[in-house]
């Protein structure tokens, strides 16, 4: 009944683990680069705010797969060699995604009063103390549903990666398909993966903002 | 540093030119028909998930789940490939000899997909009108499929066009996808390009271009819908 999957299964979750590998580099990297695009987004320098307003309202207009593409047409002519599709998806990945997790430190970073940091200030902090010791973790506290959010889709995108030829496990499942022809069996094994990942990330996300709700402090 | 001449033309020298707008036209009639599907159903399904009946309130719910928690590229593969499957194999012949397939099942796919996205912002919409409201209506004598067909439905559409233009910038954005089962639209013509010119960077930077003055001139007619269909006495932006 399900022999194309129990057939290739060791096959098509080594696919699933570079799925879950190159989401982990893109949330590392994106979530980084995104504190630091959230705090571009709420400066009041002009020559700060203005280009990474630039990047973030150019990014979030493109479709992620074009994205893939174009760096994985753009880094050879940089590095001067061809590189692994891995690294060009993921570095893809954190230069797309960092501009979502950015609007969402951006919120994160405007709900804080203009007390509290004037306060971290007043207590002799440096911009970078206030904002590694301050404005980051009350920012990642209060827009953890909205991050865990990001993430499920961020994870979700991994699987675009297939475009570029990643041996991820849409790709894998395709060759297999194209050799089993049990397209049923085969589709339905990906989606319940990703649905049970996803799904389960979806809980969590709920679980965290009726938390924040019913605490309603900081 | 690689040595790389640059050679813009390809963006509009024939017949890549021809091949660029036949993309831009794929784009605009996947995105709008898929548009169609995704508000008529989403409104559908979000009336659902605040319906009364239990029974109705699962569906709604099972149908956003499972359509929310799959990615776009796996349920659109499902349905081009295991979709005619589903209906045993003289049919699937039947459906697979139809010329065109892959441009419909992407259209239907996409649609299906947002609409699951689309009925979060309609109950949201729900949400937020008051109950007092629900109240008065059913006191004037209506039934509550009139309570949401004449006066909640129609007050929760004008309050989520914001959200929903979001939608609908994102419905262009992933019909890219569509390029994963041969539908000829921009990113697909795009990447056509490259494998004729080896020039991909500068097809695909094209591409990026048109994507947002897709995407500017649907923030500007949504932002034109938005003031003509305001309700009046709420806090504009």
């Amino acid at each position: 009944m399900f022999s194309a999957v129990t057939g290739n299964l060791a096959y098509l979750l080594g696919g699933f683990l570079t799925n879950v590998q190159l989401a982990a580099c893109a949330l590392a990297g994106g979530i980084f680069l995104g504190m630091l695009v959230g705090l571009g987004r709420i400066s009041t320098r002009k020559w700060v705010y203005r280009p990474v307003t630039v990047y973030v309202d150019f990014l979030r207009n493109i479709p992620l797969i074009l994205v893939i593409f174009w760096f994985y047409f753009v880094m050879p002519i940089i590095a001067g060699r061809p590189l692994n599709a891995f690294v060009s998806a993921a570095i893809s990945f954190i230069v797309f995604e960092a501009t979502y997790f950015g609007e969402i430190f951006r919120a994160g970073y405007q709900s804080i009063s203009r007390d509290l940091v004037n306060a971290a200030y007043s207590t002799g902090l440096t911009y970078w103390q206030t904002v590694r010791y301050i404005m980051v973790p009350i920012a990642f506290r209060r827009m953890l549903p909205s991050m865990i959010t990001q993430s499920i889709i961020t994870f979700q995108d991994t699987s675009l990666a297939y475009v570029i030829g990643l041996q991820e496990m849409v790709r894998r499942t395709s060759i297999v398909d194209s050799i089993e022809v049990r397209s049923i069996q085969l589709y339905s094994f990906v989606a319940l993966l990703f649905f049970i990942v996803c799904f389960a990330g979806s809980r969590v996300s709920r679980y965290y903002e009726e938390k924040g709700r019913r605490a309603n402090v900081l | 540093m690689l040595a790389y001449s640059f050679d813009w033309s390809v963006l509009w020298r024939q017949p890549y030119g021809e091949w660029m707008l036949h993309g831009i036209w794929y784009t605009l009639q996947i995105g709008f028909l898929a548009w169609i599907l995704a508000l008529t159903l989403g409104v559908a399904v979000g009336t659902l998930r605040v319906s009364n009946r239990a029974v109705l309130r699962f569906l709604g719910t099972a149908y956003v789940e499972f359509f929310r928690n799959i990615p776009f590229l796996v349920q659109l593969f499902f349905w081009y490939y295991a979709g005619p499957m589903l209906f045993g194999k003289t049919i699937q012949f039947e459906i697979n000899s139809i010329s065109g397939l892959n441009y419909y099942v992407a259209i239907v796919a996409l649609g299906l997909y947002t609409a699951s996205r689309v009925a979060e912002h309609v109950r949201a919409g729900f949400a937020s009108i008051g109950q007092g409201q629900y109240q008065a209506v059913l006191s004037t004598g209506m039934t509550h499929f009139q309570m949401y067909r004449y006066v909640i439905v129609p007050l929760a559409l004008r309050l989520i066009i914001p959200p929903l233009t979001t939608e609908f910038l994102t419905i262009f954005k992933n019909s890219s996808v569509a390029m994963t089962i041969s539908v000829t639209e921009t990113t697909f013509m795009s990447y056509k390009i490259d494998s004729e010119t080896f020039h991909g960077l500068e097809a695909t930077t094209g591409a990026m271009l048109v994507y947002l003055v897709l995407g500017m001139s649907i923030v500007k007619l949504m932002g034109l819908i938005e003031n003509r269909f305001k309700v009046q006495g709420l806090i504009s932006r």
